[in-house]
């Protein structure tokens, strides 16, 4: 009897959690924004796609026993020549082109979410540390931030690439590549976090409920975790969402330079640049294909993260 | 009686100098500013010290000294006496001090600013008893922030909402909830009203004298508005340019101020009973503080300066009226106190 009735409460609380979070702000915003929309729409459906490859897509591409070279450079099904069941056509090893995509978008996403969140994690302790702590360590940390700003992302990230490939045996790489390739890119975004984060940190510190926490005799560590970092995220989440566009990219790009993911686990990047090959001999689906899907992610994130930016601006309400 | 709170000799100075590179490209000293210079004074268990005094004469840096949140270039700090700054300060343990912190809270100037604003009252409220060494089991804690909301005249179930959902007057008794959770003994307020509509500071006044009264507190009160002052001080400091000018009960320094200082800060207060006739306004400007006067701070603004209050600075010392004052014309009889029938 006991147990229904705190059942019934618990479900009554998550009815009207679930009520509230309907009617806020944010998702009201949403609600009225179709661009939002169709953009997570998108979004949706190209993770899901990528999530659940291994299931949905017609092909396992990089199953040699399922691969057919007699299936090589078929046209996609609406072009005359086409062969049965590649709807997207096939590249020049009889891969599915639809396969690759969804695989590979498996790869750039992932890319994409890890760089960015090491990013973020870095970044918002960097800004949160040097904002609060001011002073000398606010300089060396800045400093240090400004150096790394001087270099373009794609430099950075192709020298750490470099610098691993050369410190690490050569059968190792195509297991850390990946590491490697969302550590390089990491490293060239944690500045923009830092920055966001120790301007507004500098703003909120000098708060009177920061000051109250501190007359409480909340440790500095405490004060930035519970305090501060929450009065801090909202500009960090609109840059984390605009950036995971930017990381999918800067990994395409290192990709198509073919530093980035090996050959074996391709990614969208790595799939523009071997279908490139093909691209004057008439056999353009094998880049184009992969290059709509990219474009199509990108675009979707970058819509809702200027959606988003704007629905978080009181100044835009 | 004995104090609970004892100030010597403080003084903080703040470096606001300019960048290092731009002091040694462009030629720049090195800026120093004498916030609180000097300062002694203190406050006996369960009595309220008013601090009055114009903006930036250093009463808000007294009270930050005392809490904690400033470290003093120079005097003593005691509380109960543990010292919590100066020379004493190192001998005693910092669990100690730690101890002696935590029995004093801060209620802060503006009430929109000093809650956390993504934090429930009940979590602000809780705060400071989850800060402590030894913590007390959760249901504990949930009826003790009941009892806090309550004692300050709030629902339990406004434990559930956030700030924004409050009023100033609302919020600040929020923020007097929280200052009571720890069971202080010493409350610093930093002008705790002058941000709320006047009707609503009358209401947290009379709840701070309340809880005075029943808890035994011991108050800080920092304030611009001699009104306010007058209404829950027993004693009574005049700030000016970062030192006590006067110091008295507040009975006598309203009838009989004694520094010339305190007499224009009395005369500018409108009074119903003196409607027609003109008042005398607080005339001249606070000098710069980066660039004090010599001798008396004063003496630009004083009807009554000569060469020696130009040339050395005054010192506190008992006037007649029974409080301290620090003026070169009431100590040499030049200016006698003035006596309560002329207010």
């Amino acid at each position: 009897m006991t147990a229904s009735v705190s059942d019934v409460v618990v479900a009554g609380r998550f009815a009207s959690k679930a009520r509230a979070a309907w009617d806020s702000d944010l998702l009201w915003s949403f609600r009225r924004s179709p661009v939002a929309i169709v953009a997570f729409a998108v979004l949706v459906a190209c993770v899901a796609g990528a999530v659940f490859a291994p299931w949905i897509a017609p092909q396992h591409p990089y199953d040699l026993a399922s691969l057919n070279l007699l299936d090589a450079l078929a046209p996609p099904a609406w072009v005359s020549g086409s062969k049965p069941g590649f709807l997207l056509g096939t590249d020049d090893q009889g891969r599915d082109v639809l396969s690759t995509i969804l695989f590979g978008a498996r790869i750039s996403l992932f890319v994409g979410i890890a760089s960015v969140a090491l990013a973020a994690a870095v970044g918002i302790g960097a800004g949160l540390v040097a904002g609060y702590a001011g002073g000398r360590i606010d300089a060396t940390i800045m400093r240090g931030a400004d150096v790394q700003l001087s270099f373009p992302a794609i430099l950075i990230a192709l020298l750490i690439d470099g610098v691993a490939r050369a410190v690490l045996p050569h059968e190792s790489h195509g297991e850390v590549a990946i590491a490697v390739l969302i550590l390089a890119i990491a490293a060239s975004n944690w500045v923009q976090y830092a920055r966001t984060v120790r301007g507004s940190t500098m703003v909120e510190k000098g708060k009177e409920y920061v000051q109250a926490a501190r007359v409480i005799g909340i440790s500095p560590l405490g004060i930035m975790r519970r305090h501060l970092m929450p009065n801090v995220m909202g500009p960090v989440l609109v840059l984390a969402t605009i950036n995971i566009a930017t990381a999918i990219v800067i990994e395409a790009t290192l990709s198509f330079l073919g530093v980035g993911v090996p050959p074996t686990q391709p990614s969208l990047g790595t799939l523009i640049r071997i279908g490139n090959d093909f691209l004057f001999s008439g056999e353009w689906w094998i880049t184009v294909f992969p290059g709509a899907a990219l474009v199509a992610i990108v675009l979707a994130i970058n819509l809702l993260g200027d959606w988003l930016r704007d629905a978080l601006n009181p100044k835009l309400r | 009686m004995s104090a609970l709170v004892r100030l010597t000799d403080v003084a903080r100075t703040f470096d606001v100098s300019a960048p290092w590179l731009d002091r040694a490209l462009g030629g720049k000293a090195r800026a120093l500013l004498r916030a609180v210079d000097g300062v002694s004074f203190e406050i006996p268990r369960g009595e309220t010290l008013g601090l009055v005094g114009e903006s930036g004469c250093g009463k808000s840096t007294v009270a930050r000294l005392i809490v904690g949140l400033h470290a003093p270039s120079r005097g003593t700090i005691e509380y109960d006496g543990v010292a919590l700054a100066g020379p004493g300060a190192d001998s005693v343990p910092a669990g100690r001090r730690r101890q002696a912190r935590r029995s004093m809270q801060m209620i802060f100037q503006d009430p929109y600013a000093s809650l956390n604003p993504r934090w429930r009252v009940s979590d602000i409220v809780a705060e400071p008893i989850l800060a402590q060494d030894a913590r007390p089991p959760g249901a504990a804690i949930g009826e003790r922030v009941r009892g806090l909301l309550a004692q300050v005249g709030l629902a339990a179930a406004d434990g559930a909402k956030y700030p924004h959902q409050f009023s100033g007057g609302q919020r600040q008794r929020i923020s007097i909830a929280r200052a009571l959770a720890t069971e202080p003994a010493f409350i610093v307020c930093d002008e705790p009203t002058s941000a709320l509509d006047v009707s609503v500071q009358a209401q947290v006044l009379n709840l701070m004298r309340d809880l005075q009264r029943r808890l035994g507190l011991t108050y800080l009160f920092i304030s611009h508005n001699l009104a306010v002052v007058h209404h829950v001080a027993d004693r009574v400091g005049v700030m000016y340019l970062g030192r006590i000018v006067e110091i008295a009960p507040t009975p006598s320094l309203f009838a009989a101020p004694a520094h010339p200082y305190t007499r224009m800060l009395l005369d500018a207060v409108p009074d119903l009973r003196m409607t027609g006739t003109a008042r005398t306004a607080v005339t001249g400007e606070v000098p710069n503080p980066l660039d004090p006067p010599s001798g008396c701070s004063f003496h630009p603004r004083c009807p009554f300066a000569d060469a020696r209050c130009r040339s050395e600075i005054p010192m506190l010392r008992d006037a007649s009226t029974g409080g301290k004052v620090a003026c070169h014309a009431v100590d040499e009889g030049r200016l006698a106190p003035r006596t309560p029938a002329v207010r």
